[in-house]
């Protein structure tokens, strides 16, 4: 099951948490993955845990250059076109909307749904023409029910959904299957900082009692990526310890 | 016959699936030929591989006949 030897795979957001973990279980299944992130030295790293299987295309999502360009050069660098493509790479300007400025909600939009919007597109082509493709993206449980002091956020990830749906529709005959993941809360070095008060409340309002775990997201990302979800598409999988259940 | 218009029906052939006989050149992709409007972006990409051309958004959107592709395909080249 889930075996992707043969394929290709790009992860934006690499360094990050869930990115770092989603590469390398794509890789243990076999596929060859290049990692996307703005970070050099951390995606050297990342790559080096992994082995063989890794490639470092280091990019900045807020720059238009370096997301029109990154479909191609990850696959110079991965020596073949896309098979997989991981849209995670994602950023946060959380403030509440009264006082939200124009430049932190469009720096969110720009990232968070615009260039992962380009990437999936600008890898269609070559989808396309082989009659097979993945795209993944990483939305969030906020996209759907909202969250206090993300209105940016959660517009973006809303908007992901959307037009992966619209996408999924486009390319469904082709053999593309185009799908989101939204994780409820991970740990991760982002949510490690939060106190314990806030800890115990946000524990309170998910079923399963504890934090998810960027394995457990990865593995959603894994089903997806493989030939067993062929049939599976324009969905969001919702990975949340039963925190939201729509 | 020129050689580009026997290279554009080719591929039509093989792309959408039609006899031959059917891809006159004023045959419509989508009307007599029946794509719809993603097999009409496909054949756009054939024909940029077929013949090494690049063919612009704007330029494509005009491309709704057989003659239409042939016509563009030998200014392109010429």
């Amino acid at each position: 099951m889930f075996d992707l030897a043969g394929k290709t795979a790009l992860v934006t957001g690499a360094t990050g948490g869930i990115g770092g973990e989603i590469a390398k279980v794509l890789a243990q299944a076999g596929a060859k993955v290049a990692l996307s992130g703005t970070r050099a030295e951390r995606l050297e790293a990342v790559a080096a845990e992994i082995g063989e299987n890794a490639v470092v295309v280091p990019a900045n999502l807020a720059d238009t250059e370096s997301v029109d360009g990154l479909i191609k050069a990850a696959e110079e660098a991965l020596g073949g076109q896309l098979d997989i493509l991981v849209n995670n790479a994602g950023i946060t300007r959380d403030q509440l909307a009264m006082r939200l400025k124009d430049e932190d909600w469009q720096a969110v939009l720009d990232v968070n749904l615009t260039s992962a919007f380009k990437l999936a597109r600008n890898s269609l082509r070559g989808m396309m023409k082989r009659r097979h493709g993945r795209v993944i993206n990483i939305t969030s449980i906020v996209g759907v029910t909202g969250n206090p002091g993300q209105a940016n956020y959660a517009a973006a990830k809303a908007g992901m959904i959307g037009w992966s749906k619209s996408m999924a529709q486009e390319v469904a005959a082709r053999g593309i299957t185009i799908n989101c993941v939204a994780p409820g809360f991970i740990t991760t070095a982002m949510t490690e900082e939060l106190g314990d008060a806030q800890k115990e409340k946000l524990l309170a309002g998910i079923p399963a009692g504890r934090m998810g775990d960027s394995k457990e997201i990865a593995a959603a990302v894994l089903f997806l990526a493989s030939d067993e979800a062929s049939y599976v598409t324009g969905q969001t999988l919702h990975v949340n310890g039963g925190m939201a259940m729509i | 016959m020129s050689d580009v218009a026997d290279r554009v029906k080719k591929i039509v052939v093989e792309h959408l699936g039609v006899e031959e006989d059917k891809v006159t050149e004023n045959a419509s992709f989508i009307d007599d030929l029946g794509a719809d409007s993603l097999d009409t972006v496909e054949l756009v990409m054939a024909f940029e591989e077929e013949f090494g051309c690049e063919i612009p958004d704007d330029a494509a959107e005009k491309i709704l006949t057989v003659k239409d592709a042939i016509d563009f395909i030998e200014k392109a080249n010429s």
